[in-house]
This record gives C-alpha cells, structure tokens and sequence, in this order.
C-alpha cells in the first residue's frame, strides 16, 4: 500500500517537473537588492513596451545578499546588488558553475538625517557616526551631549535599515569599518518608509538611508552634512547632492551599484538584448527614479565588457568596498 | 415575597447590563471596520477606474494597475480550493468515519490539531524548500498555490470532521440497515448531510488564504510583474493548457505591500484601491460560497 502511494506521488512529481521545463518560455528572471529595484523595474517596465510583450521580466526584491544566494544556485538570470560580491558568495556561484558579468548601473549616496526641528545638528563627522554607530556604543551612548558637548542632553534614537541589506553592509564598512560590525539596540526595518516615519516623528531621532528617498520626503526630515575629515573630499561638511556625489565629494557615504549577468544567462537572446537596453537607457531612468547616472563612458566600457563576455568583479570578490569614486571605478572597468 | 422580586429586579438589572455591553461590544467591531472601510474609500477611489484595473504595474503612480496581481490572486486561490477541498475532504473522512482509534491516528490528530496554529510563514519556508527547490516548481503559480493549501489544509480538515461529526449516527445506521456499504454511506449519506458545514470551513480558510502575503514572500512572489499567466482555456487546439500553473505570478496582497513601501505619495492611493479589490474579491468569494452552502442546506431533508 505505502510502496504504491509513493509510487504514484512520485510520478505526479516527476510529471511536474517535466511539465515545468517544457513549458519553460521567453522570461528573465531579476532578483536581488532593493536598492537597485527600482532602476532595474523602470529598465524590465521599459524593454517589455519595446518588445511588445513577447519577453517577460520578473523583478524580485530579496536584499542583495539573498539575491546572490539565488543567482548562485542558478535560479535568476540576473541579480541586483547594491555592494560588489563578496567572497562566500563569489565561492558559491564557483560551486555551482556560475560565472558572472560585473556591469555599474548608478551611484548612490547614503543620506544621513534628523528630526525637522533639531536645531543644533547642523552637520556630524565620520568619526561621530562612528562612536555613535560602533558595537562598543550599545547601551553606553544614549545621550546626544556625550557625542558633542555643545548638544543637548537629551536620548539619542538610531534608525538604519535592516542587517540584511547591502545599504546597512556598506554603511557599517564605510563609518565603522567592518562590515555587519554594528550596535544591535536601534530601529531596523527593511522598509524605508518605516524609517521616514521614524525619524520624521521622534525628535531624539538620527537615521540613513538612500538619498533617493530622501528625495521623496524632503519636506518632513533635516538632510545633515557630512564631514570625512579629508580636505581632498571637499573641505568641511559635505550634502549628498548630485554634483557632490557626482564629483566624489560626497565620501564615504557614496558608492557605485550593480547588476550581476549569469554568463549562462547571456547566451540567450533575451537577455542580451535585456542587458544592451539596460546600458543604452539606462542613464535616463537612472535619474528619473532618483539616482546617480553614471558618465557615457561607464555604460560603453559596461557594454563593451558584456559583449566580450568578460567575467569576474574588478573589486576582487571582497564585498563591500569604501570610497570607490566615478573616475576609479571607470579606471577599473576600462583594464 | 419581597425578596424575591428584589432578586428577580437585580437579575433583570444584570441581564439589561450584560445586553448592552454585548451591543457595546459589537458596535466598537463594527465601527473599527467602519472607519477602516472609510479611510481606505476615501483613499482609493479615486484611483479605481477600468484603467487600473486593466493595468500591468508601472514606476508612475497614475499609469500603474493591479491586472497582474488580481489575475494572479484568483488563479492561485482557485487553484488552492481544487486542491485543498478534495485533499481536505477526504483526509477529514478517513479520520472521522474509517480511522480507528489507534495510536498512529491519535498522533495524526494531534498533528493536524496543532498545525492549525502553525504561523503561515513557516508554511512559507516549506513551500520555498519542498515545491519551489526539491520539485523544481520554481516561483510559479503552481508552487504558490500548494503552499497555500498546506497553510489552510488543517482548517479545512478540522471544520470537515465537526461537520461529520454534526451529522446524527442513526442516518448512518439507517442507511446499513437499507444495504448500503460504508462507502456508499459517506458519499451519500454523510458526506453530502455534511455539506454545508464543509463550505463553513473552507470559506473560512480560503478568506485567511486570500489575504497571506507572509508564506508566498518567502517563495519569492515579492516581484515586479508585467503579464499574466497564460489562460487555461484556448481557441486552438487541444482547448485547455496547463502552461500557466508553471508561469510566474504575484498576488494582491503583495502588490499592495510593494506600493506601500514607496516613497511617492500616488502609490498610497495605490494601494488603498488595491486594498479595495482585494476586499472585493474576498466578498465575492464569500457570497459564492454561501450561496453554494444554502443550495447544499436545502437538499438536506430529514
């Protein structure tokens, strides 16, 4: 009795599985940061109109790190990332047999910001996120006077976005210096509107996340300056604006984002037709939804590396890196 | 004599307080609902129009529609009730007519008991291991709708075997009395005395399937999707397709959740009428299967 049930489930499954693959038609599938989403679903919304409907593009939204966990195991075509990959996952696409096409997409600035009516935050160091954000603050730094004596002594809220997103990654690489190396007591949600309503509500607050949602509800935060301490960065405190994210001012909240091509992937006409249209329109609707477009010449030099199908991070696989501006970046996309 | 009017005067008293506060009871619910109704009305109707209804998502707020995720919503919920309601069924038929009281069956009971209680987003990891990974599914349609049935197969088994259980043993001994074997005593006696009570269940938990977002986020429906899946019916040869279950899908609450989480305030109004739909459907649900369950109720004459 038990050896037919399981026979009979048995072969239900297999005929779904080949079910599932002969049905398999034109789709490429996209996973990965929520950063770069937007981008990506303003490219698939783009090309599907130019195709007329005959490819179909799926966008997921699983953070940067669960993004590289499908695209390593096969499962996506091609796979958002707001951080270059990082060695364990560059060890599981090589399990797998996964090769990828690195290609920028856009710069990001990191937007650190208050309450509207905090008067006496008019700008913060690199060295003050640090002795407010490091894993040494938990419990200990609470209070706004103990960062800057001229601040009140009143208790300090920390809103960030949540452990798992790349944001958070190169957040706490960039002021802390490791990456994940964080203080565990304060808000996290992996959605942002949580965090504007956050910091937009509670008068101790001080947060960051994505200039481009800055963008969207300038009217109810305070944007603070940023200062690095290096002069060669632009002297004193710097606002994350277009020019100075642009010109590399912005540092080291500014950093360069991603797509990951599978090489498997590429074979397929869809997909590189995807992935030309993606670098040919893609400085446009960068700026529309609120981003960073790179020079010309980073999508030319991206398209050229696709097409000669040339594979590898020119970051070396170690994830995060701090302080990559336009022009290294283009310096090293053109070896 | 005096005494006991005053008692009976302080039990009347009792009883008008209990009446009112049970009004009072039921009015904050209704209210609640209502000023939930209101807001999102008022949020979202200006947004509900055939435009929107009969579009793919879109990054502009005004061009955006929910035609992906409706059509996603009732494919999957569709293709949920097919499975679950025969599984279900049978499984609670077995339990309660044919299963003896064993050890193995007590530890069944138990199980299913407790899985009820289980939260749906660990339904939601199975699903992403068993159907999504092991069966190679992968995020389509088919995939969703099996993790969901395992989110309300518990329920719809539970409510099943109350419903058997309702229905009084001498119709059973009545029917053997005539000839009939076990058999044909559930499927015509039992089963079909049982009916409406089954449609109770299983409308319930296809209205707490409608609204899960959790279980089909974590097999990674959480996607940006601009066609439907391909119809089961077709004018060419040979009618019917299966090519859907395999394609790719999102759903309403999910949908709503993704314009939920944007900055532009268009996309608020979104989903309000996303939410608005959503109710719609669930409504619609409901009264159909309540219209199915009186039908059942008036073939029951005993």
């Amino acid at each position: 009795m038990i050896k037919k049930i399981s026979a009979l489930v048995l072969a239900v499954f297999s005929a779904l599985v080949i079910a599932r693959a002969v049905y398999a038609g034109e789709i490429i599938r996209i996973d990965g940061s929520s950063t770069v989403y937007p981008i990506t679903e303003a490219v698939a919304e783009e090309f599907q109109k130019a195709e007329k409907g005959k490819v179909n593009v799926t966008v997921g939204i699983s953070g940067t790190g669960g993004g590289f966990k499908k695209f390593c195991a096969g499962e996506t075509d091609i796979t958002d990332a707001s951080r270059p990959i990082k060695a364990s996952e560059v060890e599981a696409c090589k399990k797998n047999g996964i090769e990828y096409i690195e290609l920028p997409v856009a710069y990001d600035g990191l937007a650190v910001m208050v309450h509207k009516k905090n008067n006496l935050v008019n700008h913060i160091t690199v060295k003050e996120l640090k002795t407010i954000w490091e894993p040494a603050a938990q419990g200990k730094i609470m209070k706004w006077s103990q960062i800057r004596p001229e601040w009140p002594e009143k208790e300090i809220h920390l809103y960030g976005p949540g452990v798992d997103s790349g944001t958070f990654d190169y957040f706490t690489e960039a002021v802390v210096g490791k990456a994940q190396s964080s203080r565990g007591d304060f808000t996290a949600s992996e959605d942002d509107n949580v965090l504007v309503q956050g910091i937009a509500t509670d008068p101790g607050s001080l947060g960051f996340f994505g200039v481009a949602y800055y963008e969207h509800n300038k009217d109810k935060l305070k944007l603070v300056p940023v200062d690095d301490g290096k002069d060669e960065n632009g002297k004193g405190p710097v606002l994350p604006t277009y020019d100075n994210i642009l010109k590399g001012l912005y540092q080291p909240l500014s950093r360069p984002i991603f797509i990951y091509v599978s090489k498997k992937s590429a074979i397929k006409p869809e997909v590189q037709r995807f992935t030309k249209f993606y670098m040919k329109n893609g400085a446009n609707l960068v700026k529309e939804v609120g981003y960073i477009a790179l020079p010309e010449k980073a999508y030319e030099l991206g398209l050229k590396r696709f097409e000669k199908g040339m594979t590898g991070s020119v970051f070396g696989g170690h994830g995060v890196q701090v302080g990559v501006k336009i022009e290294d970046l283009l310096k090293k996309e053109g070896q | 004599m005096n005494k006991t009017a005053r008692i009976n005067r302080i039990n009347r008293l009792y009883d008008r307080l209990f009446a009112a506060a049970g009004l009072l009871a039921t009015l904050v619910g209704l209210a609640v609902l209502l000023v939930l109704l209101m807001d999102v009305l008022f949020d979202g109707a200006s947004r509900l129009n055939y435009q929107f209804l009969t579009s793919y998502p879109s990054r502009k707020p005004e061009e955006a529609g929910i035609l992906s995720a409706w059509v996603g919503t009732v494919w999957v919920m569709a293709l949920t009730g097919l499975i679950a309601f025969p599984l279900g069924v049978a499984a609670a038929t077995y339990l309660e007519e044919y299963g003896r009281k064993s050890r193995l069956n007590e530890f069944i009971e138990i199980n299913i008991a407790n899985l009820a209680g289980v939260p749906s987003i660990i339904y939601g990891l199975l699903g992403l291991e068993l159907f999504v990974r092991l069966l190679g599914l992968q995020r389509s349609v088919l995939a969703g709708a099996l993790t969901l049935t395992l989110v309300v197969l518990p329920v719809v088994i539970i409510s099943t075997r109350e419903a058997l259980r309702a229905v009084p043993q001498s119709i059973r001994e009545a029917s053997y009395a005539l000839g009939a074997d076990k058999w044909q005593t559930v499927r015509e006696q039992v089963i079909p005395a049982a009916m409406p009570g089954i449609m109770s269940g299983v409308i319930l938990a296809m209205s707490r399937a409608i609204g899960e977002s959790a279980p089909l986020i974590t097999i990674g429906a959480l996607t940006y999707i601009a066609f439907l899946p391909t119809s089961p019916i077709s004018t060419e040869f040979p009618f019917i397709s299966l090519k859907g279950l395999f394609e790719d899908f999102t759903v309403l609450p999910i949908q709503i959740f993704n314009w939920v989480s944007r900055p532009q305030k268009g996309f608020s109004e979104n989903s309000a009428a996303g939410i608005i739909v959503l109710l719609a459907i669930a409504l619609f649900m409901n009264g159909l299967a309540i219209f199915l369950r009186r039908r059942f109720a008036k073939r029951v004459r005993w």
